[in-house]
Formats: C-alpha cells, sequence, structure tokens
C-alpha cells in the first residue's frame, strides 16, 4: 500500500532506502542481509510484514541467488529490488552481467563498503567501480533525501523503455547509510507509471530466453545496451526534470556548488562530495575561486566542461597500476590534468579541512594518497 | 553550528542517545545529524556518537572536531578515553554520576541517569537504559526542549516509563 501522505521526519540513509521502496511498491524484493546494508531489508522486511508493503519478500540463502530471483522476477514483468554492499555485490557478479544482458529494470541499493582483506566494513567504491562494466546504471548519492528522491527516480528511469537496463543507487557505507538527517517523503501517485516490459514472459506468445546466441546476434545485443545506455542520458534528464517539478527538488548528472566562476574545481562522488561544498566555502573566504563539482551518474557517465580550471579529483576507489578511477575516468572524457588525491579508502577520516588543503597544495598532474605520501 | 559528542560504552544505547537528541532537535524546527563512529562493535567497548544542530541543512560527515559539548554516559570511560579532546574552552560536559564532579575551565552538569533508569525498573539485559533519561538532561540545560524530547522517545519507544525517566532527569538535573 502507497503512502497517502507527505511526511516530514529524520531518518538514516538505510530507512530513506527502505521508506522509498515501501512508496514505489515493487512486487518482488529478494535480498540476502550484509553489514552495512541489512537495515535497508530488515525494514522492508518489517514493512512487508505488518502489511504497509505489498511485495512479495523473498530471504534467498546468498546474493547470487538475490539477483537471480530478481532477474526471474523481472523477466515475468515484475517490478524488482534488493539491496547489497560489498562482498555481496561482488557475489552477485555474474548475475550483474545476466541482468543487463537480459534488459531487466531491477534496482538495487549498494551500500559501498572497501573489500577485504583486510577486514572492513567502512565507505569506499571499490565495490561499485569494480562493476562498473557489467552494463549497469550507477548513481551515487550524497544525503538521506537525496538517497530517498534517487531510489524512487530510479525506478522510472531503469523502466523507461528507452533504457531498460538495471540500475544500481550507490551511497557510503555508516557514513550515510547509518547518519540521521531530516527527510522529506513523497506520495509518488502517477511518477512511476506501471512496468510494461516488452520482452515479458507471455505464456501465449511462447519464446526461448537465453538460447545459445551466435557472434552477429550476440555483437548486436552489446551494441543494443550501449546505445541503451546513451539514451539514458537524456531519459535521466527528463525523469529528474519531471521530480523538480512535481516535488520541488532538483537534481542532475553533476551537483555544481559555486563553479560559474571558479578557477579551481574539486571534483568527488559521494558524501565526500557534499562535504567539499563546506571546503569551498573556507577556500573562498581566503580568496581562492573554488567550486565544488560533485558527480552524481557515474554510468552513463556525465559529459563534463573543465576548460580553463584547475582540477582537484578526490578519489575513492583505486585501479591497481593504472591510477584512481573518477580521475581516469575525467582524463578519458576531459582535457583536463587534475592532481589526483586517493582518499578515504576502508572509511579514512577526510575532513572539508582536509579538502582544503587538497586544493591549496594542488599539483596538477600528480597523484597522492593522503596521509601516506601526503605534503597537505 | 552546536556539535555534541557522546561518548559510551558498547550496549548503553549511545547511539540510539544520539539518534533521539538528533530527533528532538529536528522536532523543535532545527536541522540535525546524528552519526554514530561505528568501530569493531563489542558490548562494554567505548563507543563514540556524534550530533551537529544548526539553523540550516548540514553538509559535514566527517567526525567532530571540536566539540561543544561532550557527554559521557559512563564516567570509569574516562580511564582509556581522553573526553576533552578537542572541546572548546568554555564548552560543556554532562556526566552520568551519582555524585558532583567539575572540571576546571568547563561547566559540568552531572546527574544519575543509572540511578533514575533502575528507580523506573528500566533494566534491559541487565544495562540501565540511560539514554532515554538523558533526554531530560539535554533538555534541562537548554540544548533541546522537554516537549521535543518527549515526542522523540514517544516516538522510539512505546514505554512510557521512558518518558517518566526523561522528566525525572529533567527535575533532577541542578544547573
Amino acid at each position: 500500500m502507497r503512502g497517502e501522505t507527505a511526511m516530514q521526519l529524520i531518518a538514516t540513509g538505510n530507512k530513506a532506502i527502505a521508506e522509498a521502496v515501501r512508496q514505489v511498491n515493487p512486487e518482488v524484493v529478494a535480498a540476502y542481509p550484509i553489514t552495512p546494508q541489512t537495515e535497508i531489508v530488515e525494514q522492508i522486511a518489517a514493512y512487508v510484514s505488518d502489511g504497509t508493503l505489498a511485495s512479495q519478500y523473498i530471504p534467498v540463502e546468498s546474493e547470487h541467488s538475490a539477483m537471480a530471483a530478481c532477474i526471474g522476477a523481472s523477466v515475468t514483468g515484475a517490478r524488482t529490488f534488493t539491496a547489497t554492499s560489498s562482498h555481496g555485490l561482488l557475489y552477485m557478479h555474474e548475475m550483474l552481467h545476466w541482468a543487463a544482458g537480459a534488459r531487466v529494470p531491477v534496482v538495487m541499493a549498494n551500500v559501498n563498503r572497501a573489500l577485504g582483506p583486510g577486514w572492513n566494513v567502512w565507505a569506499e567504491h571499490s565495490d561499485a567501480f569494480s562493476q562498473r562494466d557489467t552494463g549497469w546504471l550507477q548513481v551515487f548519492v550524497s544525503t538521506v533525501q537525496e538517497a530517498y528522491d534517487t531510489t524512487i527516480m530510479a525506478f522510472r528511469i531503469a523502466e523507461h523503455e528507452d533504457v531498460l537496463l538495471p540500475l544500481m543507487v550507490n551511497l557510503d557505507g555508516f557514513t550515510l547509510s547509518h547518519t540521521m538527517q531530516p527527510l522529506e517523503t513523497v506520495v509518488v501517485g502517477d511518477f512511476i507509471p506501471p512496468l510494461h516490459l516488452p520482452h515479458a514472459i507471455d505464456v501465449a506468445h511462447p519464446r526461448g530466453y537465453g538460447p545459445l546466441t551466435g557472434p552477429d546476434e550476440f555483437f548486436r545485443f552489446r551494441w543494443d545496451i550501449e546505445r541503451s545506455m546513451r539514451d539514458a542520458r537524456k531519459v535521466i534528464l527528463d525523469v529528474e526534470a519531471d521530480f523538480g517539478k512535481r516535488f520541488g527538488r532538483q537534481y542532475g548528472p553533476i551537483e555544481e556548488y559555486r563553479c560559474e566562476d571558479a578557477d579551481i574545481l574539486l571534483i568527488a562522488m559521494g558524501t565526500f562530495g557534499k562535504e567539499a561544498e563546506v571546503a569551498v566555502d573556507d577556500l573562498r573566504r581566503e580568496g581562492i575561486k573554488a567550486g565544488s563539482l560533485r558527480v552524481r551518474w557515474f554510468r552513463p557517465f556525465p559529459v563534463l566542461d573543465l576548460s580553463g580550471r584547475d582540477v582537484v579529483v578526490i578519489d575513492r576507489g583505486y585501479s591497481f597500476g593504472f591510477g584512481g578511477v573518477l580521475t581516469r575516468s575525467i582524463q578519458a572524457t576531459t582535457k583536463a590534468e587534475p592532481f589526483s588525491v586517493i582518499a578515504g579508502l576502508g572509511g579514512q577520516e577526510v575532513t572539508y579541512r582536509d579538502m582544503a588543503g587538497f586544493v591549496r597544495n594542488r599539483r596538477p598532474g600528480e597523484e597522492e594518497w593522503f596521509g601516506v605520501n601526503t605534503i597537505v | 553550528m552546536y556539535e555534541i559528542r557522546i561518548h559510551s560504552r558498547g550496549g548503553q544505547g549511545g547511539v540510539t542517545a544520539a539518534r533521539l537528541l538528533a530527533d528532538a532537535a529536528f522536532r523543535g524546527g532545527k536541522y540535525a545529524t546524528a552519526s554514530p563512529f561505528y568501530g569493531a562493535e563489542r558490548r562494554g567497548a567505548p563507543v563514540v556518537s556524534f550530533v551537529r544542530i544548526d539553523d540550516r541543512p548540514i553538509k559535514v560527515y566527517s567526525q567532530i572536531q571540536h566539540p561543544d559539548m561532550v557527554v559521557v554516559l559512563d564516567p570509569s570511560i574516562m580511564e582509556a578515553v581522553d573526553i576533552f579532546q578537542g572541546l572548546k574552552s568554555e564548552g560543556e560536559i554532562l556526566l552520568n554520576s551519582s555524585h558532583p564532579i567539575t572540571f576546571e575551565g568547563y561547566r559540568t552538569h552531572c546527574v544519575d541517569l543509572t540511578g533514575i533508569a533502575i528507580a523506573r525498573t528500566l533494566v534491559v539485559a541487565g544495562s540501565p537504559v540511560v539514554n532515554t533519561p538523558l533526554l531530560g538532561a539535554l533538555a534541562k540545560v537548554g540544548i533541546i526542549s522537554l516537549d521535543a524530547a518527549r515526542a522523540a522517545i514517544r516516538g522510539m519507544f512505546s514505554d512510557n516509563r521512558n518518558v517518566q525517566a526523561a522528566e525525572d532527569a529533567y527535575g533532577e538535573l541542578v544547573l
């Protein structure tokens, strides 16, 4: 049953995701608990148990099965949701490719957490980055409100006829998943139309699913995923614009803060991208014309115009032997020569004061591991 | 922005205390965040939680470096943890203690939260519930209103003894 009235409350990131799922009311939720995501699926299970959510909840025995169950349900045309984190996400890896290849719009919350060993439950982005090339859309949120709003929009974007790809909503483990902030809920109404999956199983019109596919057709299927990923850019803009019109909160592929006249851009993702705004305010008071650019959508990767500005990238995930994942993505798509700061791995504490230091002491084209070879 | 650091032991309800306080501040019309620092969770180990209260949306997620107030739910923790770390000069300290303790340079408030919890038979798994009476003490100090404290407690606990315990602490704490 959908919530009939909008509410104002204070909630954690995990609670906000569960509340968004309750509002959208997927037919099937299949999930397996893992720190720091567990509260999401516990809360959803509680909603199902108390009758405020009509979903069929499947408590599976592993994350691999959770994704397999979501794919199976989705192929019948059902709206599906799951949530995971870290090693749970990696255990799904095979099925993530399968979901994208099968063109099912599964929506998943991934609470970003480091990968062991050493055993570590705190935030970093390596889990999501490691699934970068699976064909999933990926978005990174920075507040409890944004986690809620984005989870709602995720269903409409993933299920759009021009997209029909699975979508991962990423939020920083503990830093956002367990932090309480004010939250204003919405009543979705017809913002989320009924799901129409054109290739849903229909016993009246039998078709083959997952048969052996020759190279020519297989190649076209892969091109079709990329074409949809490109089309998703416009769908995302349209859905975010409609959300803003109906509910008053604006989102985009990136979030810019004091960037208009900035000489230096501080680029980050997730909660770092929000705290960076405080660093920018401090730098501006010193006369340094800094701005914060938060990359919200990671796949499809946004088109950035960084011309004429110095760029400092804070990277919370690393490709060993290559470089910071966000840094390298920006270098591949712009002419920027970023100062790349690798920071916050395994939940490393990074404050807005540290971030302001990255800007003051920037060395374009170089890489620094914060606190290890730091000169800040 | 007003920043509060809560020191407790695992199992004492420090994280819930932070959430209740942020909830009460929010009900009082403020912006508030509560962010526990999760370490290796084990019963009895020192735990810290952070609460920020402001008139504007709060964008900071990192740990509080210079709190305006430090709350200590178990004074024996002071043998293991430097509760004064970064505390602003003229900062406030709220201690769960049955006897008065003072620290030079800081305004210190003492209230026997454990005694209040036991008197109200608020004991869960052998641990007196100190976080709900704490809200009453924080109301007395002026961080939140007593009405907001009551509302936040009722939002999380159905047992009315929690509200009574908060009222007890409000009455017992002498400023």
